[in-house]
C-alpha cells in the first residue's frame, strides 16, 4: 500500500498531476454522496415552464421537460463512472493476462494471440456494441461485459510490448536458467516491471471508456431514461442548445472536466513513473 | 611559436540542478593542442571525456551548457561565433568519428547521400566530381568495393564498414582537426587493428591533429602522442606519451595502469578500492575529485582543489606528487600458482552441436538442418579449474555457455556434470540438483537484476528454491554472501538502481554462489565494467576459486583478461575449436594461425 | 520483399474472412432470429412466416452463411428486412457519402498532424509546444458528438456561415456533397488530428536526440536539413501503422458524427438499422466497414514496408 501511496505523491509533485488528481477525485466522491445531497429528485417535472434559466431555486436552470439541472448533473455520472470503472479493470486484467503471456511464450501462441488480436480489432466496435445493446439489454453488467471485452483488445498488445522489452533481458534469463517455473517467472519477474506501463494505459483507456459510454448515451443506447446521464442530457437538449444552454452546458462541463481529470493524472503519472515512450494509440 | 590550433581554458560544462548548485560534468580543464599534434584523453565512464569531445564543436547534450571558460579554434570560440560560421565549422574545420557509426548513419539515407552532403556544404567541388571524390576517400579508408558501397544503405554494412565510413565522412571535410569518440569500441579485436592502422596513416599521411577519446589507454598509446587522464571531469595528468606510460605521477594514473590485466604478467591487475562517483553524487565537492579513493589522501586533498604542478614536460594536478612520485602505495599481489587440480573431470562436454533452431518442416524436408552456431565441440573441466573461452563475436562462445545452462534446446552431443548430471537436457527437464550445481553470471549488469527487487529477496530467492531453510538462517546466509563479495549487510534493503555497476556484479555473484554451485558460467562479466573495477572482480574470483573450490568457465574476448584468470583455455572461431590448453602453452606458444592473430591484435 | 507483400495480402483476406464468419455468428448468438427480431411483438404466424421465407431463414446457418458469403464475392449483399430492397441500393450512396467524409478527413489531417507534431517536437516545452498539446489534450477529451454540437452552435446557428445539420438526399452529386460538409469534417478532423500529432511528436521526439541526428548536426547541417533529410523520414516510418490504426478506429467515431449532423453515410445508417432491427442490414455494413478497416491497414503496412530501407534490402552478415 504504501507504493501507492509513492505513486500518488508522484502524480501530484506536478501542478498538471495535482490539478488532474483533484478532478477525479471529486467526481469520484461526487458520484457516490450525489443521493444525498441533489436539492431535488431527478425525475420531479416541475410544473413550471420548462428551459428556465438559472434562477435561485433551480441553480442550473430547468431542462426540456422541467426537470432540475443540476440534480441531473450531479447524478449523471454514477452509472458512467460505474461502468467504466469495472469495465476498465476487465479490460485491463483479461488484457494483460493475455497480453504477458503472449509476450512471454512466443512462438505459435503468441501468433495465434496476435492474428486473434488483428482480426478482432477490425471489427466495428461501435455497431456491435450497438446491436448486443439492442438484443440484451443496456443493463450496466451488460455494458460492463461487453466494453471490457472490446477495450480488453488493445490492452493485449500494449501489454505483449511491454512484456517483450522486459522478456530479453538478463533477470528473466537468470530466472529460467534457475529452472523457475513460467507463471512464476511472470508473476515475479515480468508483470511488476510492466506494472508502470498498465497503469497509464489503463489510466487512458478509462478515459476513452467514459467518451464511449457517453457517446452510446447519446445515440440512445445507454442508460434508460429518465436515469439521468451526461451523454443522454446533451442529446435530449441540444437543438435548444443557442436558446437555453444550461441544459447541454451543465453536463458537458461535467464530463468534459472528468477526462480532462483523467488524462493530466494520467501524463503526470507516465512523468513521475517515466514511462514516457507510449505510442497513446487508441488500440 | 604558431599559435595551438586548440586552445582550451578554464573549461567548465554542467548544468544547474536543484536549490541553484551547479553540477559539473567537467570541470576547470586547460589543455593546448598544436597543429598536427595527436592527444588522447583517457578516462573510464563517467569521466566526462565524450562532453569535453564535444564542447569542442560547441556542442553540448540535452541540458548540458557550458558554465565557464573558454575555447579557442584558430582564434574562433565556438561558443560565440554566428550559427552559420559554426555551420562551417563543423564538418569543415573540424570533424567528428563517433563512436557507434551504425548509429551515427541515418537509416533511411544511402550512403552516397551522406556522403555527399559533407562535400556539399564543406568543400568547392562541383557536383559532378563528388561522385570521384567519394570514390577516393573510400579508398583512403580501405573500404571494398567503393562504387557498390555507395549505393548501400549503412545496415547493408558490417560494423567494421561502418566505421570507416564514418571515417572517411569525416575526412571529405578536409578538416584540420579530428575529434575521435571511441571508435573502436563495440569493434572486433582484429577489426579494431585494422582502423587503429588506418587512423595512424591517415595522421601521419595528412597532418591532421587529433583528439582521441577512450577508456582504453593501450588504444590510445597506439595513435597519439599526447596524453591526458580524466577523472570525476577533470584532467589530473597530462604529458607526452613514452613518459607518461612509463613514468606515471597521479596516484590514479598509477592506479589505473597497475590494473590493467596485460599478457605475461607475473603480477595480478590492482584493483581500485571504489568507484568513481557520477556527477550528480559528487556534491559540493571543494577537494580533489579522487580523494575518495586514493591511497594517499590528506585532510588537504579533500578540502582544497589540488593546483597544477608542472613536472618536466607535463603536469600534473595533485597534492602529494612527492608521495606518488615515490610510488610505494601500489603492490600488486603476485600471481599465484593454480591449485593442484585433481584428475577429477567435473564437466564433460562431447562432440556438441548446437543450431539456431530445430528445423522447420520445410528444412526437415529437404534433409536440411538450420545453420549450426557451435560444432562439434570438446572439453572438459576439472574441478576447482578455471576454463576461459574466448573468441571473437559469433563465435558461439555464449552460446555453448547457454547450452551447459539449459536454456539452449537445439542440440546434439551430450554434456556431464560429474558423471551423473545430465546437463543435454533442458532447464525444464533438469531435477533441482541438477539446476543447482550449475550457476550463471551475466556481462550486463543492468539488466542481470530485476530492478523491482531489493537486493536481499534477490539473494533470498535461490535459497528458498534450492534449500530448505528456516527464515532465520536464511538471513544469516544472505548477509554472510554479501560479506564473502565485499559488500555492506546494508545493501540488503536496497533496489538495483541504487548500486554502481562493479556493486551490481558483485551482487550477481553473490546470486551464483547461493546456490554453493559446483559450476559457474561467466558471460563475459567483467567486459561492461570500468578497467579498474575489473581487477576487482577478478581478484574476487580467485578468492572465491581458493576458497570453495569452485570451477569457473569464462568468457570473454579479452586474451589478457583471460590469461590473468584462467588455468586453461579454448579458443573458438565460427562455432568451431581452434586450439585448447593451459593457458602457459597457448599463450606463449600458439600454435594455430588463428590464435596467433588474436595474440598480434592484443595491443 | 515480395513474399512480405504476399504474406499481407493473403493475411488481409483471411482476416476478412474470418471477420465476416465472426459477424454472421454473432448476428445467429443473438436472440430470435432476424424476423423475429425485426418483427418483434408481431411475431407469429403468417407474417413470421413469410418473413422466413423471403429471407431464406428456415435453412441450417452454414448454408445460409455460404449463401450470404458466396453472395458478398460477387457484389450481392442480400436484402433488408426492413424495405425489402436489395442493400446495394441502400448502402451503396451512403457508403461514398462515408467515405468522402473520412477521406476528405484525413487528407485535411494527416498532413496538419504530422506538422504540428513536428513542431511541437521541435519547441519541446516552449509555448508553440504547450499550445498545441494543450489544444490536442482539449480535442482528444471532449467527445465528438459535443464537439460537432457546440460548433454547429457555433458557426452555423449563430454565426450563421457554415451550414450545420445536413439536409441531402443520401445521392447527392459529389460537389453538393463536398459543399456541406465543413462542419463534419472539422469535427472528425479535430479528434484526428490530436492524436495523430502525439504520435507524431513522440516519435519525432525520440529521432531528434538519436545519434545520427547529432552527427549531422555536427557535420554542418543546418536545423532545417537535419530535421527534413534525417529527422522526419525515420520518425514517419515507425507511425504509419499507428496512423493507420488510429483512423481505423476512429471510424467507430464517424457514427456518432454522422448522427449528430444527420448525414446520410452508413454510420448513420447503421444506427437506424439496428434499432429497427434489420439484421441482414447490420450485417452488410459491419462487413463493409471491417473491410474498409483491413484495407486501410493492408495500405499503411504495404507503405511502411516499401518506405523502409531495412525491410526492402538486406542486412549486412548477422
Amino acid at each position: 500500500m504504501s507504493s501507492a501511496v509513492t505513486i500518488l505523491k508522484g502524480v501530484m509533485a506536478t501542478r498538471s498531476g495535482k490539478i488532474g488528481v483533484v478532478l477525479v477525485g471529486f467526481h469520484l466522491l461526487l458520484a457516490l454522496v450525489a443521493p444525498w445531497l441533489v436539492p431535488y429528485e431527478f425525475d420531479t417535472q416541475t410544473a413550471v415552464i420548462d428551459h428556465a434559466g438559472p434562477s435561485l431555486a433551480h441553480w442550473g436552470g430547468l431542462d426540456t421537460l422541467g426537470r432540475d439541472v443540476l440534480t441531473r448533473t450531479m447524478l449523471g455520472g454514477r452509472e458512467a463512472l460505474l461502468v467504466t470503472i469495472f469495465g476498465t479493470g476487465l479490460a485491463v486484467v483479461w488484457g494483460s493476462f493475455f497480453g504477458v503471456l503472449a509476450g512471454y511464450l512466443g512462438g505459435r501462441i503468441d501468433e495465434l494471440i496476435m492474428r486473434s488480436v488483428d482480426i478482432f480489432l477490425a471489427i466495428p466496435w461501435m455497431i456491435f456494441l450497438l446491436l448486443v445493446i439492442a438484443s440484451f439489454g443496456n443493463a450496466p453488467i451488460v455494458m460492463i461485459l461487453t466494453l471490457g471485452f472490446f477495450y480488453g483488445i488493445g490492452v493485449v498488445r500494449m501489454a505483449r510490448a511491454a512484456t517483450l522489452e522486459v522478456v530479453v533481458k538478463d533477470y528473466v534469463l537468470a530466472a529460467k536458467a534457475r529452472g523457475e517455473r513460467p507463471l512464476s517467472i511472470m508473476m515475479t519477474e515480468i508483470l511488476p516491471n510492466v506494472r508502470d506501463v498498465l497503469m497509464v494505459e489503463s489510466a487512458m483507456r478509462w478515459s476513452w471508456m467514459l467518451l464511449a459510454f457517453s457517446a452510446l448515451s447519446f445515440l440512445g443506447f445507454g442508460v434508460t431514461p429518465p436515469t439521468p446521464d451526461w451523454g443522454l442530457m446533451i442529446a435530449n437538449s441540444r437543438i435548444y442548445l443557442v436558446l437555453a444552454p444550461w441544459p447541454v452546458l451543465m453536463p458537458m462541463i461535467a464530463l468534459s472536466s472528468l477526462i480532462i481529470g483523467i488524462n493530466l493524472t494520467a501524463d503526470a503519472l507516465a512523468k513521475s513513473l517515466g514511462v514516457d515512450k507510449t505510442t497513446r494509440a487508441l488500440v | 611559436m604558431t599559435a595551438p590550433l586548440l586552445s582550451i581554458e578554464n573549461l567548465s560544462i554542467g548544468f544547474t540542478g536543484l536549490n541553484n548548485q551547479s553540477i559539473f560534468i567537467v570541470r576547470d580543464v586547460n589543455l593546448t593542442l598544436a597543429a598536427g599534434e595527436t592527444l588522447g584523453l583517457v578516462g573510464e565512464s563517467g569521466c566526462g571525456k565524450s562532453s569535453l569531445l564535444l564542447a569542442m564543436m560547441g556542442y553540448y547534450k540535452q541540458g548540458l551548457g557550458r558554465l565557464r571558460g573558454s575555447i579557442a579554434y584558430d582564434g574562433q570560440d565556438p561558443g560565440l561565433v554566428s550559427p552559420q560560421q559554426l555551420q562551417a565549422l563543423r564538418g569543415g574545420g573540424m570533424a567528428l568519428i563517433p563512436q557507434n557509426a551504425g548509429q551515427a548513419l541515418t537509416p533511411t539515407l544511402r550512403i552516397k547521400a551522406q556522403m555527399v552532403e559533407v562535400l556539399r556544404l564543406h568543400s568547392d567541388l562541383t557536383p559532378g566530381a563528388w561522385h570521384a571524390r567519394c570514390l577516393a576517400l573510400f579508398e583512403r579508408v580501405q573500404l571494398p568495393d567503393p562504387e557498390q558501397m555507395l549505393n548501400r544503405y549503412p545496415h547493408e554494412l558490417s560494423g567494421g564498414q561502418q566505421q570507416r565510413v564514418a571515417i572517411a565522412m569525416a575526412l571529405a571535410g578536409e578538416p584540420d582537426l579530428l575529434l575521435l569518440d571511441e571508435p573502436t569500441t563495440g569493434l572486433d579485436v582484429t577489426t579494431q587493428v585494422g582502423v587503429l592502422s588506418l587512423l595512424q596513416e591517415i595522421c601521419r599521411d595528412l597532418h591532421t591533429a587529433m583528439v582521441y577519446v577512450s577508456h582504453d589507454i593501450q588504444v590510445i598509446s597506439q595513435v597519439c602522442n599526447q596524453i591526458a587522464i580524466m577523472y570525476a571531469g577533470e584532467i589530473v595528468e597530462m604529458g607526452p606519451r613514452a613518459d607518461l606510460l612509463t613514468q606515471p605521477v597521479h596516484p590514479y594514473t598509477q592506479g589505473l595502469l597497475a590494473s590493467i590485466p596485460r599478457l605475461n604478467q607475473q603480477t595480478l591487475p590492482h584493483p581500485i578500492a571504489g568507484e568513481m562517483l557520477q556527477p550528480v553524487h559528487r556534491g559540493a565537492n571543494v577537494g580533489c575529485g579522487y580523494a575518495g579513493r586514493c591511497a594517499l589522501a590528506t585532510d588537504q586533498c579533500r578540502e582544497t582543489a589540488p593546483m597544477v604542478q608542472p613536472i618536466a614536460d607535463r603536469w600534473v594536478k595533485c597534492h602529494e606528487v612527492t608521495a606518488a612520485i615515490a610510488g610505494e602505495f601500489i603492490r600488486p599481489a603476485q600471481k599465484l600458482l593454480a591449485p593442484h587440480l585433481g584428475d577429477s573431470e567435473l564437466l564433460t562436454v562431447e562432440d556438441l552441436s548446437v543450431r539456431y533452431q530445430a528445423p522447420t518442416w520445410l528444412q526437415s524436408l529437404r534433409g536440411k538442418q538450420s545453420p549450426a552456431i557451435v560444432r562439434a565441440v570438446s572439453f572438459g573441466i576439472r574441478k576447482g579449474e578455471i576454463k576461459g573461452l574466448v573468441g571473437e563475436s559469433g563465435s558461439g562462445k555464449s552460446t555453448i555457455l547457454k547450452t551447459i545452462a539449459g536454456l539452449q534446446r537445439s542440440l546434439s552431443g551430450r554434456i556431464t556434470l560429474s558423471g551423473t548430471d545430465d546437463l543435454t537436457e533442458p532447464v525444464e527437464s533438469r531435477p533441482r540438483g541438477s539446476l543447482r550445481k550449475v550457476q550463471l553470471v551475466f556481462q550486463n549488469p543492468d539488466a542481470s537484476l530485476n530492478p523491482r527487487k531489493t537486493i536481499g529477496e534477490i539473494l533470498r530467492r535461490p535459497l528458498e528454491l534450492y534449500f530448505d531453510l528456516a527464515t532465520g538462517v536464511m538471513d544469516q546466509e544472505v548477509d554472510a554472501l554479501l560479506q564473502r563479495v565485499n559488500l555492506p549487510q546494508s545493501y540488503k534493503g536496497r533496489f538495483p538502481g541504487q548500486l554502481s555497476g562493479g556493486e551490481k556484479q558483485r551482487v550477481a555473484i553473490a546470486r551464483a554462489l547461493a546456490a554453493k554451485p559446483e559450476l559457474i558460467l561467466c558471460d563475459e562479466i567483467t567486459s561492461a565494467l570500468d578497467v579498474s573495477v575489473q581487477a576487482a572482480i577478478l581478484k574476487l574470483l580467485l578468492d572465491l576459486r581458493a576458497d570453495s573450490g569452485v570451477s569457473l568457465l569464462f568468457v570473454s574476448h579479452d586474451l589478457a583478461v583471460v590469461e590473468t584468470l584462467c588455468d586453461s583455455v579454448l579458443v573458438l572461431e565460427g562455432g568451431e575449436v581452434r586450439e585448447a590448453g593451459s593457458c602457459a602453452e597457448v599463450f606463449k606458444n600458439p600454435q594455430h594461425a588463428y590464435t596467433q592473430a588474436l595474440l598480434a591484435s592484443v595491443l | 520483399m515480395l513474399r512480405l507483400i504476399a504474406r499481407r495480402l493473403i493475411f488481409a483476406f483471411v482476416t476478412l474472412w474470418v471477420v465476416s464468419m465472426v459477424v454472421f455468428s454473432a448476428i445467429e448468438l443473438l436472440p430470435g432470429d432476424a424476423c423475429q427480431a425485426f418483427l418483434g411483438q408481431m411475431a407469429q404466424g403468417k407474417r413470421l412466416e413469410n418473413c422466413r421465407a423471403e429471407h431464406n431463414l428456415n435453412a441450417p446457418a452454414y448454408q445460409r452463411y455460404s449463401d450470404w458469403a458466396l453472395g458478398l464475392a460477387s457484389g450481392d449483399l442480400g436484402k433488408s428486412i426492413k424495405r425489402s430492397k436489395p442493400l446495394e441500393e441502400i448502402i451503396g450512396p451512403r457508403f461514398r457519402n462515408t467515405v468522402i467524409l473520412g477521406l476528405t478527413a484525413a487528407l485535411v489531417g494527416i498532413p496538419l498532424a504530422i506538422l504540428l507534431g513536428a513542431l511541437a517536437a521541435l519547441y519541446r516545452d516552449r509555448r508553440a509546444d504547450l499550445w498545441i498539446s494543450f489544444i490536442a489534450i482539449f480535442s482528444m477529451t471532449v467527445p465528438e458528438f459535443i464537439t460537432g454540437t457546440l460548433l454547429i452552435s457555433f458557426f452555423s446557428v449563430w454565426l450563421g456561415w457554415l451550414p450545420g445539420i445536413v439536409i441531402m438526399r443520401a445521392d447527392a452529386p459529389l460537389l453538393e456533397v463536398l459543399s456541406k460538409i465543413v462542419l463534419p469534417v472539422m469535427t472528425l478532423t479535430l479528434v484526428m488530428v490530436a492524436h495523430i500529432m502525439r504520435m507524431v511528436r513522440t516519435s519525432m521526439i525520440d529521432v531528434l536526440a538519436s545519434d545520427f541526428v547529432m552527427m549531422s548536426q555536427l557535420k554542418g547541417a543546418s536545423r532545417v536539413r537535419q530535421v527534413v533529410m534525417h529527422a522526419l523520414p525515420n520518425a514517419l516510418l515507425p507511425t504509419i501503422n499507428l496512423i493507420a490504426l488510429n483512423i481505423a478506429w476512429l471510424m467507430g467515431g464517424v457514427l456518432v458524427v454522422e448522427v449528430v449532423f444527420n448525414y446520410p453515410g452508413i454510420g448513420r445508417l447503421s444506427v437506424n438499422a439496428i434499432s429497427d432491427r434489420d439484421f441482414p442490414l447490420v450485417q452488410a455494413i459491419a462487413l463493409l466497414m471491417a473491410s474498409l478497416y483491413v484495407a486501410l491497414n493492408l495500405i499503411a503496412d504495404l507503405l511502411a514496408l516499401v518506405l523502409n530501407p531495412k525491410l526492402r534490402t538486406r542486412g549486412a552478415g548477422l
